[in-house]
């Protein structure tokens, strides 16, 4: 049986996108000098004109978030900075069809995931840490610990709100302030968030945000009135960042690039396991740092679970994000699918079978049908590079030690996935593999309350929970 | 009555002190150095002391190998286990207490007090770090309240191998290479100058001890000389740079971020923060239902 589904879009009519942007800086916002253009990447629409900031704008940013730190922010209690991230909370939470629409079109991922993940959990974010702000003191980081200063924070496009939330929370909600750079693809949303700032009455100068490119991220990095970097993005630029403050007492937290096994044992759940693994790679169109990039199979079950894995990626919708019925929406840039079709062409290259369910991807826009590989070794491109798109490699194993070796196989740390009935053997293989986040018989599950980051090359530090407090506060004495 | 020269056996002359050959400490051996160098301790109080190996970039290579061949079974000792083996170095210190504050009387030219004392500190640092062991998930874990059915919990765990290069001193090297082990990752210590003397002393504490061959790997000489190649080795996890001079720390740095090394310093105050630091918070989540 056949289910059509007749478009249901999102009306978009609730954003009202300005013909051009400013930065956002010291409550206000203040007009760049150059401009690029940002688009739909479902349409190449252009959406709006983006400030490219210079050298000359991040410090102005950086000078109204020392001015803020020290003559507002570090002056005011926990309780009343916890207020603050309340009322945040609840904007957002007020305004957050707009937020998902808005992120939608600037993004390209589907309105269900935006209205029913990231939204959400940005508001959640903040509410979490405005429960913080006053009790840091219980945070196990000694009594009274201090913040750092101004946090430089550098944000990619594939959550873009989202990471907004992660990076700014934690700062304001520990005492610091922000100068916020998103990424220059996805800046729309965070200029909205400096709306929100003001509507919330966000004294001015404590959160700043500098829209651009690279050479406006390393501004703020190389910025010496910045004490403290966050950045998520490539495990290059992360090790360019390390490089760059190693002759600096700047403090940084990374959070880069992943390769997640996810490891399926022979007595896993086929049926659910299939929508884990669907979960796990096809979820934000596979631009997540932590995807369930490479499928671990036991033999025995190899071949049955890919049929099954096959019918159900025939029933992924491709297509228009706007529609509440698409699963999968647009590659994020033009730039992004040609990274992603070249890894891909190296898959079919290096020898190994490439599959997709048959759909019709737009002749407008950017766009990546959902792709499997099978056939694929540790030494393929495709096993150890991260394609951060909708394809999934597809290795086997005979022994639970040879499943780890290869899961470990990777200079990267980031996710790994576990999928078995046994208990005993969960705890086994969740203790073996070597990832910040191991998610057992689920994937891809994120919440304010837990702890987020990678081991090895996948970065420094945690973001979230408790654990990611210490990002942001020197010990106490 | 005779006195103790009479007892030589050689009558003409008192008897000849013994010395010991200063060698590495890797994998649970005493090897000399590959490339064949010595570097000599002396003073100005005893003239020569000894002739400790100036390591080379091949035995740091060979101690990292034997320190990530050590790392999984060390880190699967039960935390229980560890804490009893870190004790035990302790126990074993307190009873060669007086070797340890003559040779580092010796070598670094402190009075005997002093030196005395210093070593009481490693023991009592000995103890204090062992304690850590079976504690340090309940400070530094937790389980999350996440919104949603899942069990979801956070444990810290060791990160692997870490090289360490202490300030040029007993003390300094204990401390760091007990925080650094006690979460079950291996170490690779690199000993400067004078150092060595009190430091390979105690390799012999441990070559008798409970701990695994490899946990502990000893290379004495120049850290100018090893601390770079540490920074650049590509299956080090972490490195300890607190005794590397501050004006050198940032080319360390540079060549750590290869492969993102967890470079750290401490000025030297007694905290479990300097267990986490070579250690990874791990989540974990698990769906909750019937």
């Amino acid at each position: 049986m056949t289910f059509e589904y007749a478009p249901a879009p999102e009306s978009r009519a609730i954003v009202d996108i300005k013909a051009k942007y400013g930065h956002f800086i010291d409550g206000k916002f203040v007009p760049g000098k150059k401009h690029f253009a940002t688009i739909n990447p479902a349409t190449e629409e252009v959406l709006s004109q983006i400030s490219l900031g210079g050298v000359s704008d991040v410090d102005k940013a950086v000078t109204a978030a020392q001015k803020a730190y020290t003559k507002t922010w570090s002056k005011l209690s926990g309780k009343e900075r916890g207020k603050y991230l309340y009322r945040i909370a609840r904007i957002l939470q007020e305004r957050a069809r707009e937020f998902a629409v808005l992120e939608t079109l600037d993004n390209g991922k589907p309105i269900r995931e935006t209205r029913d993940i990231d939204i959400p959990l940005v508001a959640a974010h903040f509410f979490y840490h405005a429960g913080w702000a006053d009790k840091l003191d219980y945070a196990g980081l000694g009594k009274s610990p201090q913040p750092h200063g101004v946090a430089g924070q550098i944000i990619p496009w594939n959550f873009p709100l989202l990471m907004l939330a992660w990076k700014v929370a934690p700062a304001l909600a520990t005492g610091n302030t922000v100068v916020l750079k998103p990424a220059e693809t996805t800046s729309l949303t965070a200029l909205l968030f400096a709306e929100v700032c003001q509507q919330a009455e966000l004294p001015d100068g404590v959160v700043n945000i500098v829209t651009g490119d690279g050479s406006t991220g390393a501004a703020i990095v190389n910025h010496p009135g910045i004490h403290k970097i966050a950045f998520t993005g490539s495990t290059d630029v992360g090790k360019k960042i390390a490089r760059a403050i190693a002759g600096t007492n700047k403090k940084a937290t990374l959070e880069l690039g992943g390769k997640g096994a996810n490891v399926v044992f022979d007595d896993a759940p086929l049926d659910e396991t299939v929508e884990g693994i669907v979960n796990g790679i096809f979820f934000n169109q596979g631009h997540v740092c932590c995807a369930g990039s490479r499928l671990i199979l036991q033999e025995g079950i190899a071949d049955e679970l890919i049929e099954k894995l096959k019918i159900r990626m025939a029933k992924i919708r491709v297509g228009d994000p706007l529609d509440k019925n698409t699963d999968l929406g647009a590659i994020n840039s033009r730039e992004q699918l040609s990274k992603i079709q070249e890894l891909a062409s190296a898959g079919d290259a290096e020898g190994a079978e490439r599959w997709s369910p048959a759909c019709t991807l737009s002749a407008k826009g950017f766009w990546f049908a959902p792709t499997i590989f099978t056939g694929v070794t540790q030494a393929h491109r495709i096993a150890r590079e991260e394609i951060f798109g909708p394809v999934l490699s597809i290795l086997t194993f005979r022994t639970p030690q040879e499943a780890i070796e290869k899961a470990n196989n990777t200079p990267f740390g980031l996710s790994a996935g576990v999928w078995s009935e046994k208990g005993s053997r969960i705890l086994w293989a969740t203790q073996q593999l070597r990832a910040g986040v191991v998610w057992a018989n689920t994937f891809n599950k994120f919440d304010p309350a837990s702890p987020f980051g990678g081991y090895k090359e996948s970065g420094w530090g945690r973001e979230g929970g408790k654990h990611g407090l210490a990002a942001y506060l020197k010990e106490g004495k | 009555m005779a006195s103790p020269k009479k007892r030589s056996t050689n009558k003409s002359a008192p008897r000849l002190e013994v010395k010991k050959t200063f060698k590495l400490f890797i994998n649970g051996a005493f090897p000399r150095s590959e490339s064949g160098r010595v570097y000599e301790v002396s003073s100005n109080k005893s003239g020569f002391i000894a002739n400790p190996c100036l390591a080379s970039r091949k035995d740091l290579r060979d101690a990292v190998v034997a320190a990530r061949a050590a790392q999984s079974g060390w880190a699967k000792a039960t935390a229980y286990n560890r804490g009893q083996i870190l004790y035990r170095i302790a126990e074993m210190l307190e009873g060669r207490a007086d070797q340890f504050a003559s040779e580092i009387s010796l070598a670094s030219g402190v009075t005997a007090k002093k030196a005395h004392d210093e070593v009481l500190v490693a023991i009592d640092r000995w103890v204090w770090y062992a304690g850590w062991s079976d504690k340090l998930s309940a400070a530094f874990g937790a389980t999350n309240p996440v919104s949603g059915p899942y069990y979801n919990f956070t444990i810290p765990e060791p990160q692997g191998v870490i090289a360490v290069a202490p300030a040029e001193s007993f003390l300094a090297f204990i401390d760091a290479i007990a925080p650094a082990i006690v979460s079950g990752n291996t170490v690779v210590a690199l000993v400067p100058g004078s150092a060595a003397i009190a430091v390979m002393s105690f390799a012999e504490v441990l070559a008798t001890s409970d701990l695994p061959a490899g946990v502990i790997n000893i290379l004495t000489g120049s850290h100018d000389e090893l601390a770079p190649w540490a920074a650049s080795h590509m299956d080090i996890d972490g490195f300890d740079i607190s005794g590397i001079d501050k004006k050198k720390r940032s080319e360390i740095k540079v060549a750590g971020a290869e492969n993102l090394k967890r470079i750290h310093s401490f000025d030297g105050a007694l905290s479990p923060t300097r267990i986490y630091a070579f250690m990874e918070a791990k989540t974990v989540w698990h769906p909750i239902g019937v």
